[in-house]
C-alpha cells in the first residue's frame, strides 16, 4: 500500500488535532485541580486528615513436636499519639505524665519514633498494662490524637524454659530500618531478634493490616471510616511447627535449675531434629517483650554466669575425651589402628615424649589396653601415641572432614563456628615454623586449639549413632538433611558404639547406666586454666552419647561449665535420656560419680 | 552504510533529550523523602540507563528501515518467545509483585519483555498493514493485524499487565486509522469496549447501542459481521454486567485483581486521593524542587514509577506540568511530521504506532494521577522509573531519527527543504 500524501496530510491533521485536543484537556484537568482548586487541596495537603493506623497482626503460633505452644499471643495494648509536629508531640506528652506515669527516657524514646515514622501514629506505651489503659479511657477527650489499641502481644507460657532456642521479638531499631533485608518494614513495628523469632521472621510476621480514620485540625480522631478505602484486615501468620519435645525441655531446664551452668543439646540422630537445646542459666524473654526493663538487662549483663550468652550455641569449649571418639574414627579411616589394637608403651599413668612428660587423667594408669579399652577408660596414654602415629596434618585434616571446624548448621541464628585449626598452616602461623610434634598428644585428647559448640559435638555423634551420616540439627520441621562424615564400614562402627557401651558399663560412666536400655557415649572432663580459690583446676564436664546403643532415638550433650569431672555430666545425660525414653536411670543424680 | 552520514532530526533529539533530563531530575527528587528509603539511590542507576539508552538509540540509527523492516519477524517471534517464557518464569516486582512481567536470572531482575514487545509489535503491525493494497474495508480483512496484535496482547493479559494491554489496544487502533481504515469501521470494531465501558448506565448504552445500530445500517457491512457485532455488543453491555452483579463482592474483588493485580483495589482509591491532593496543592508554581510534602511525608504512593507525574505537579506546580504537556506536545507533533513525510507506507505506520504508543502512556498515565482514568500502572515516557522502559523509548527515538532520514523531511530525500 502506497500512501497519498494529500490521505496522509489530512490524517495527520485529524492526529495533531486529537492529541491536542485531549493535552489540552488534560491541561484543563490539570488548570481546575491546580489553579482553582488549590485552596482546598492545600488545605487537605497541610492537614492531611487521613491517618492510616497500624493493626499489627498476630504473630504465628510456635508449636512442639506433640502441639503443644512455645509461643503465643496475648491481648495486650498499646498507646499511641497521632501528632502533626515534633512540638505538639511533646506538648501532648508533657500533658499525659499529669494523668499517667511517663519517664523522660521515654519521652525522648516516643520523640525518636516521631521523627522516624511520622505519618504513623507515634507509639507511647507498647504494653500498656490494663490499670494505665482504664486511667487514658477515662480521660481521653483531654488527650486529642490518643489512640489506644489493643495489639497482640507476644507471649512464652514456659519463659525461660524455652528462651535458649526461640528467642524473642522487640521494636525494630534504626540500624534494622536502614538493612536492605528489612525494607518492608516500618518503624514502631515488631521483628523477632533472637532464635526461632528471627530465624523464621518472614513467616512468623503476618501481614500489618491498617485502619484509615479521619482527624480534625486537632488531630482529634473524628471517624474511622474517613478513608476512601475500607480497613484493611490483619493476616495473622501461619503456626510454625517444630521438632521441640516441650515435655523434654522442661525436663532439662528442671535438672539445670538455677545452680548449675552450662548446656545441652537432644538431637534424633536419624533426622537432626532438635528435641531439646537448653543453656543454662537463661534470661526470661517474656520481659523482654514491648522493651527490656533497663534494671533488668543490666543485671543480666552483668551475671558473671552470663545468661545472655547461649552456651549451646555460642559457648565455645575444649571438647576434652569427648573428641577421643573424632581420634578414634581417624585412626579408623586411615587404617592407622583397628578395635584391638594395643599401642606401644603401656599406660602407667603417664608418658615421656620429648622433654616433657604427659600424664594420663588416672595416675594409677590403665595398663596395656586395645582402643575399645582405652575408649571405656578414656586412657589419655593411648591416644597420645595414636595421635603421634597418626601425625598432626592427617589428625587435623580429619577433624575438618568431620566437620570439626564448620557449623553444625542448625536453623537458629545465634550459631557461632567451632574454632579448629584448619589445617597444619595454622600452627605455622600460630609458632612459626618449628612448632612441636608435642601438640598432636593434645590434639589428639580434645585439648589444645580446639574449641567445639556443645551443638556440633552432639551432631559429631548422630553419625556415630548411626550409618556414619550425621544429621544437620533443625528446631522446625524442615526436611531432614544428612551427610556422610564418617567413613567407616558397619561393622567398625558397630565396634565403635561396642566402645562407647563399655564408657558406660564398667568405663568412666559406669554410674550414669539405665536399667533396660543400653546407654553409649562418652565423658569429657576438659581443662580449662581457671583455678577455684583452692588452687585446683576447674575442669568442664562433658558427656555425649546415645540410647538405645543397638537403634539410638536420642543422642544427647551436655556440658557443664566448670562441672569437675565428666561423669558429672553423665549423670544428667542419663536423667535427660531416660526421660525421653521413659525409662527410670540406676542411679540418682545426686550420687557423686 | 555505516560511515554514510545522514540528517539528524534535530527537533526530534532535542525534545527527547530535554525530557529525558527533566524525567531524571523528577526521579532524583522522588527519591528525597524525609524517610530514607532505596528510592533515594535510584536516580543513579536512572541516568545509568539513560546513557546506555542513548547508546543504543545511536545504534538503531545506524539501520536502515529496510534492515528493521527485514528484522521485524524475527523479532516479533523472538518477543513472543520470551512473553512466552515469562508465563513460567516471569517474577513480580514492587507494587505488582503477584505479576510476572519481569524476566529475571539468578534472582536478578533484567527487564520487562513488554517494553520491548511495545516496539516489535508495532513494527509488525506495521509491515501487515502497510502490505495492504488497499485500506481494510471489512473486520473479516482484519483477522491478520488482529492476529498479529492478538497473539502478544492475549499474553501480555495472562502475565496479567492491563496497562501494557491497553496501550497495544490504543496503537493498534491508531495504526489501523493511519493506514486509511475508515471511521464508520473503526467505530465498528471499538464499539464491544464502548459497550463494556457504558454498559453501567442502561439508558447510555441504549442511546449508543442506537446509534450502533444506525452506523450498522448505514455502514453495510456484510450480514454475519453485522450480526456478530450486534451480539457481542448485547454481550458485553447487558449480559456482563448481569453476571458481574450476580459475583459475590469477594468474587469481584477476585476479578478485579485479576485483571490488575498492580494495585490492591481497596487501596486504590486512597493513592488516587494523595496524588490529588499532591498536584492540587502545588498550585501555580508549585512547593519548589524536591519539595512537595505529600511526597516527602511518604503519602503519595509510587512516587519515582506510576505517580511520578504528581511529583512534577506538587513541586513544580501547573508551570511545571505545562512544560512536561508542551514537551510531550512538541514531541507528538514532530512525529506526526516524521510520519507524514516518510519514504513509504511501512515507516510512516512504524512512525505513528510508536507516536500512538507514547500518546497512550502519557494519556493513561497522566490522567490516572488526577482520578480521569482508572489506575493500571502503567509508566509516563521519560519520566518513570525504569531501565527496559527507558531504553525502549530511546529505541523508538533511534528508529525514529532513522525513518525521518531517509524520509522527505530529510536533506537526502527527494523533497529536501
Amino acid at each position: 500500500m502506497s500512501f497519498h500524501p494529500n490521505d496522509i496530510r489530512r490524517r495527520g491533521i485529524a492526529a495533531n488535532v486529537i492529541i491536542s485536543g485531549v493535552l489540552l484537556l488534560l491541561g484543563g484537568g490539570f488548570f481546575r485541580t491546580q489553579v482553582l482548586q488549590h485552596a482546598k487541596y492545600q488545605l487537605q495537603s497541610e492537614t492531611n486528615r487521613l491517618r492510616e493506623l497500624p493493626l499489627p497482626a498476630p504473630r504465628g503460633v510456635i508449636y512442639d513436636r506433640n502441639g503443644k505452644v512455645i509461643a503465643d499471643n496475648v491481648i495486650g495494648y498499646s498507646v499511641s499519639v497521632l501528632a502533626q509536629k515534633e512540638d505538639t508531640l511533646r506538648a501532648v506528652l508533657q500533658r499525659l505524665t499529669g494523668t499517667i506515669n511517663i519517664t523522660a527516657p521515654q519521652i525522648e524514646q516516643a520523640v525518636r519514633r516521631f521523627r522516624r515514622a511520622p505519618t504513623r501514629p507515634t507509639v507511647i506505651i507498647p504494653d500498656a498494662s490494663f490499670d494505665v489503659v482504664s486511667v487514658l479511657e477515662e480521660h481521653r477527650m483531654q488527650f486529642p490524637g490518643l489512640i489506644i489499641q489493643s495489639s497482640p502481644r507476644r507471649f512464652y507460657p514456659d519463659g525461660p524454659v524455652v528462651a535458649p532456642f526461640v528467642g524473642y521479638t522487640s521494636e525494630i531499631t534504626d540500624n534494622e530500618l536502614a538493612n536492605p533485608a528489612y525494607h518492608e518494614y516500618k518503624a514502631g513495628q515488631q521483628i523477632g531478634k533472637q532464635g526461632l523469632e528471627k530465624a523464621y521472621e518472614s513467616v512468623l510476621r503476618g501481614k500489618e493490616g491498617s485502619q484509615f480514620v479521619e482527624v480534625d485540625a486537632r488531630g482529634r480522631v473524628v471517624t474511622s471510616q474517613g478513608g476512601a478505602r475500607p480497613d484493611l484486615v490483619p493476616v495473622a501468620a501461619p503456626p510454625l511447627y517444630t521438632n521441640i519435645d516441650l515435655d523434654l525441655q522442661r525436663y532439662v531446664a528442671g535438672i539445670f535449675g538455677d545452680s548449675l551452668q552450662g548446656g545441652a543439646v537432644a538431637l534424633d540422630p536419624k533426622t537432626g531434629a532438635v528435641l531439646a537445646l537448653y543453656s543454662a542459666p537463661t534470661p526470661d524473654f517474656n520481659r523482654f517483650i514491648g522493651g527490656v526493663p533497663t534494671a533488668y538487662y543490666d543485671s543480666l549483663r552483668t551475671d558473671p554466669r552470663r545468661p545472655l550468652y547461649n552456651k549451646a550455641l555460642q559457648g565455645q569449649y575444649p571438647p576434652g575425651s569427648t573428641w577421643k571418639l573424632a581420634t578414634t574414627v581417624v585412626g579408623l579411616e586411615t587404617g592407622a589402628v583397628t578395635m584391638a589394637d594395643r599401642m606401644p608403651i603401656p599406660c602407667t599413668g603417664g608418658m615421656q615424649y620429648g622433654n616433657r612428660y604427659f600424664r594420663c587423667w588416672d595416675k594409677r594408669g590403665h595398663g596395656n589396653v586395645t582402643l575399645a579399652g582405652a575408649i571405656a577408660k578414656s586412657c589419655d596414654v593411648y591416644f597420645y601415641q595414636l595421635g603421634l602415629k597418626l601425625g598432626l596434618a592427617r589428625l587435623i585434616a580429619g577433624g575438618v572432614s568431620l566437620g570439626m571446624d564448620s557449623k553444625a548448621g542448625i536453623d537458629l541464628p545465634e550459631e557461632k563456628r567451632p574454632r579448629f585449626p584448619e589445617s597444619t598452616e595454622y600452627f605455622n602461623r600460630k609458632y612459626g615454623r618449628n612448632w612441636s610434634q608435642s601438640i598432636v598428644l593434645s590434639m589428639a585428647i580434645g585439648q589444645g586449639d580446639n574449641s567445639q559448640t556443645i551443638l556440633n559435638m552432639a551432631k559429631f555423634y548422630t553419625a556415630l549413632a548411626t550409618d556414619g551420616q550425621a544429621a544437620k540439627p533443625e528446631v522446625a520441621r524442615v526436611k531432614p538433611e544428612r551427610e556422610q562424615i564418617v567413613k567407616l564400614t558397619a561393622q567398625q562402627l558397630d565396634q565403635v558404639r561396642g566402645a562407647l557401651v563399655g564408657v558406660v558399663e564398667g568405663g568412666t560412666a559406669s554410674a550414669s547406666a539405665i536399667k533396660g536400655v543400653q546407654l553409649a557415649g562418652k565423658t569429657g572432663t576438659a581443662q580449662t586454666g581457671t583455678l577455684d580459690p583452692n588452687g585446683k583446676e576447674l575442669n568442664h564436664a562433658w558427656f555425649v552419647g546415645f540410647a538405645p546403643a543397638n537403634d539410638p532415638k536420642i543422642v544427647v550433650a551436655v556440658m557443664i561449665e566448670f562441672g569437675g569431672h565428666g561423669t558429672r555430666a553423665a549423670a544428667i545425660a542419663s536423667k535427660i535420656i531416660a526421660a525421653y525414653l521413659k525409662v527410670t536411670p540406676i542411679v540418682d543424680l545426686t550420687t557423686d560419680g | 552504510m555505516a560511515t554514510r552520514r545522514f540528517p539528524i532530526d534535530w527537533p526530534l533529539v532535542t525534545v527527547a533529550l530535554l525530557l529525558s533530563m527533566y524525567g531524571i531530575a523528577i526521579v532524583y527528587s522522588a527519591g528525597q523523602t524525609d524517610i530514607h528509603t532505596a528510592v533515594e539511590r535510584l536516580w543513579k542507576s536512572q541516568v545509568v540507563w539513560f546513557c546506555l539508552s542513548l547508546a543504543g538509540a545511536y545504534l538503531v540509527t545506524r539501520c536502515s528501515v529496510r534492515l528493521l523492516d527485514w528484522l521485524t519477524w524475527p523479532a516479533y517471534g523472538l518477543s513472543v518467545a520470551m512473553l512466552v517464557l515469562l508465563l513460567f518464569v516471569g517474577k513480580g516486582a514492587g507494587t505488582a509483585a503477584s505479576t510476572k512481567s519481569w524476566l529475571a536470572i539468578g534472582g536478578f531482575r533484567i527487564g520487562q519483555p513488554s517494553e520491548l514487545a511495545k516496539i516489535t509489535v508495532v513494527l509488525a503491525l506495521a509491515k501487515v498493514l502497510s502490505a495492504f493494497k488497499e485500506p481494510p474495508k471489512s473486520l473479516l480483512e482484519l483477522w491478520k493485524p488482529a492476529l498479529v496484535v492478538g497473539i502478544p496482547w492475549l499474553l501480555i493479559m495472562k502475565q496479567p499487565d492491563l496497562g501494557t494491554g491497553i496501550v497495544f489496544v490504543g496503537f493498534a487502533f491508531a495504526m489501523l486509522f493511519w493506514s486509511g481504515v475508515s471511521w464508520p469501521l473503526l467505530v465498528l470494531v471499538a464499539s464491544p469496549v464502548v459497550s463494556l465501558i457504558l454498559s453501567f448506565s442502561v439508558p447510555l448504552w441504549g442511546a449508543w447501542f442506537l446509534l450502533l445500530i444506525a452506523l450498522v445500517l448505514w455502514y453495510k457491512p456484510y450480514l454475519y459481521e453485522g450480526i456478530f457485532l450486534t451480539v457481542t455488543n448485547v454481550v458485553f453491555g447487558v449480559v456482563a454486567p448481569i453476571i458481574w452483579e450476580r459475583l459475590a463482592p469477594y468474587q469481584q474483588k477476585r476479578l478485579l485483581v485479576f485483571i490488575n493485580p498492580a494495585v490492591d483495589p481497596r487501596q486504590a482509591g486512597y493513592h488516587v486521593i494523595q496524588s490529588q491532593i499532591a498536584i492540587g496543592s502545588g498550585g501555580l508554581l508549585g512547593k519548589g524542587f524536591t519539595q512537595g510534602t505529600q511526597k516527602r511525608l511518604a503519602f503519595l504512593p509510587a512516587q519515582h514509577t506510576d505517580f511520578i507525574f504528581a511529583v512534577v505537579g506538587e513541586e513544580l506546580g501547573f508551570v511545571g506540568v505545562l512544560l512536561a504537556f508542551t514537551l510531550f506536545l512538541l514531541l507528538f507533533l514532530r512525529v506526526t511530521k516524521i510520519a507524514e513525510r516518510a519514504n513509504d507506507s511501512f515507516s510512516s505506520l512504524v512512525a505513528f504506532g510508536l507516536l500512538a504508543s507514547w500518546f497512550v502512556h502519557v494519556l493513561v498515565n497522566v490522567g490516572m494521577t488526577l482520578n480521569l482514568m482508572p489506575i493500571t500502572g502503567i509508566p509516563l515516557p521519560f519520566f518513570s522509573y525504569g531501565g527496559s522502559f527507558m531504553l525502549a523509548s530511546w529505541l523508538a527515538v533511534g528508529i525514529l531519527i532513522r525513518i525521518a532520514a531517509e524520509g522527505r523531511g530529510g536533506r537526502t530525500g527527494p523533497f529536501a527543504v
